[in-house]
């Protein structure tokens, strides 16, 4: 699914960031301007919209009732899907998911999954047999690089304001009642992607600095600062210290992020 | 299958199946095993055990998704119905899909790719039984299983992974120390490039933890290079005696 850069353009970019320049501007570790709407759609349980200069990404969550894994009985369910609509990039078709799709469904899985951000025990209704479903559906609007890192921010936005139906058990059946409560939340996971061109690294790639670069490495960070999910991507490598070098970039753009946004 | 071991590291630092921290557990290598394939291999890595089978370079198909200044790699993992304990539903499961994904962008640098315009490679991994770390298991097969068919090579590729069990990082986890433990960290190396083609990692983890894990994994890429280079070696030196005798009779 790649879509054609020239050479020249291939040329232009690699050589600017060689001298620490970026095509709109930004200095290596810069990010683009961020903006955050939470709760845009109003029949969705939880909901945000985020802006990561042009790349915009919608997350909606539902939450249904279901049966919970045999391995887990005393946890509720996450389940993450990422859409990338054929609205958003010339490149994107409809259709079934393709392995661009479930991959980032996936990152954005483990970056929640793995810091535990969701207090999944407090989803159960019955052990074993009810617990309450939480499905995260990434959408993304408009592709100009770093889906990744937008969608990862946009699905944690979406869950903090997600509410969840109040509810009573009464002789075995469950009964809905007024009122909502909020979606337990204990961590804020912050994913960050570094991208290699050249033997530079760069955070918040634009599209086409994704067209040329030899490989990205995206990590999420918890409240910690502690790592809790790494994918690499791209047909390219990193050399061993360049893997210790971005995952220090990453714990200062985290932490930046982090404080901006007051998370 | 379902009582979770209490502790994965006993008093005397040693793990459930009698491991040291930094222990490899024990690995098979065979090349040339599909008769069929350009290039095949058979791995084992403690219960693990995979076979990858390479098929080109070859006419692309579908036509469209030729490329017109390198071949096009094309990765297929896929887990046998029984390779685990529960079967398996042989439809490729979205982490089949993410994993052949990952195998194939840690196979592709060590490939010359513009070497080969206009083809197609296919690897195939099958796994035959898993027990944790497959991905690592059969980014070292296939890597042998490309080498095996000829088609020139940067490096070969061998993957390892570290983990964390019990507060201590540990390498090459197994099934149980995988579900149970906090951290796992596959990571796939060119060796003689020194070049990090995977990287993933999930749990939790300080950065000095991470680095010990990443330099843990990657002395355990170097050991079973050693061995990846031994089983290349040992076919070709069969094919030779094979030739040998046939020009003797």
């Amino acid at each position: 699914m790649a879509q054609i850069i020239t050479r020249v353009k291939q040329k232009q970019i690699t050589q600017m960031i060689d001298n620490e320049k970026r095509m709109d501007g930004r200095g290596l570790r810069d990010y683009r301007e961020m903006k955050i709407e939470q709760g845009l759609i109003e029949r969705a349980e939880g909901s945000a919209r985020v802006l990561l200069g042009k790349t915009e990404v919608v997350v909606g969550v539902k939450i249904e009732m279901g049966e919970p894994f045999p391995d887990t009985p005393n946890e509720g369910v996450l389940t993450v899907n990422a859409e990338l609509t054929p609205i958003a990039s010339p490149i994107f078709e409809a259709g079934p998911p393709d392995e661009d799709s479930i991959e980032l469904a996936r990152i954005v899985d483990r970056g929640i999954r793995e810091s535990k951000a969701i207090d999944t025990e407090k989803l159960v209704i019955e052990p074993g047999k009810k617990v309450f479903v939480v499905f995260v559906d990434v959408y993304v609007l408009n592709h100009d690089g770093n889906l990744i890192d937008t969608s990862a921010l946009a699905a944690v936005a979406a869950l903090l304001n997600t509410k969840m139906a109040n509810y009573e058990v009464k002789e075995g059946e469950v009964k809905i009642k007024p009122g909502y409560e909020k979606l337990p939340i204990n961590k804020r996971p912050i994913t960050v992607t570094i991208a290699k061109i050249g033997n530079k690294l760069i955070v918040d790639p634009l599209l086409e600095e994704e067209q040329i670069m030899d490989a990205r490495i995206s990590m999420a960070i918890d409240d910690d600062g502690h790592i809790c999910a790494i994918q690499k991507g791209g047909s390219g490598y990193f050399e061993p210290n360049q893997l210790l070098e971005a995952s220090k970039i990453v714990e200062q753009k985290a932490k930046e992020i982090r404080k901006k946004l007051n998370w | 299958m379902n009582d979770k071991p209490e502790k994965l590291i006993d008093k005397k630092g040693l793990r459930l199946d009698g491991r040291k921290a930094d222990e490899l557990r024990p690995v098979k290598l065979e090349v040339g095993v599909i008769s069929n394939a350009d290039g095949s291999a058979y791995i084992e890595h403690g219960k693990n055990k995979i076979l990858a089978a390479v098929y080109g370079p070859r006419e692309v198909h579908p036509k469209h998704l030729a490329l017109q200044d390198r071949t096009v790699v094309k990765c297929r993992y896929h887990m046998a119905p029984f390779s685990v304990q529960e079967r398996k539903s042989p439809a490729p499961s979205r982490r089949e899909v993410e994993l052949s994904k990952m195998i194939r962008e840690s196979l592709e640098p060590a490939i010359f790719m513009e070497y080969y315009p206009r083809t197609m490679i296919d690897v195939f991994i099958e796994v035959l039984q898993a027990d944790g770390g497959t991905r690592c298991a059969s980014i070292t097969a296939a890597a042998l299983a490309l080498a095996d068919s000829g088609i020139p090579m940067r490096d070969l590729v061998v993957a390892c992974a570290a983990g964390k069990i019990d507060n201590t990082v540990v390498l090459d986890l197994m099934d149980t120390e995988d579900k149970v433990g906090s951290a796992d960290v596959p990571v796939a190396l060119m060796p003689n490039l020194n070049a990090v083609t995977l990287l993933q990692m999930d749990g939790n983890l300080t950065r000095e933890e991470f680095e010990t894990a990443v330099n843990m994994a990657l002395d355990g890429c170097r050991k079973i290079y050693a061995m990846q280079k031994e089983a290349l070696k040992t076919k070709y030196v069969n094919v030779g005696e094979e030739i040998k005798e046939e020009a003797e009779d």
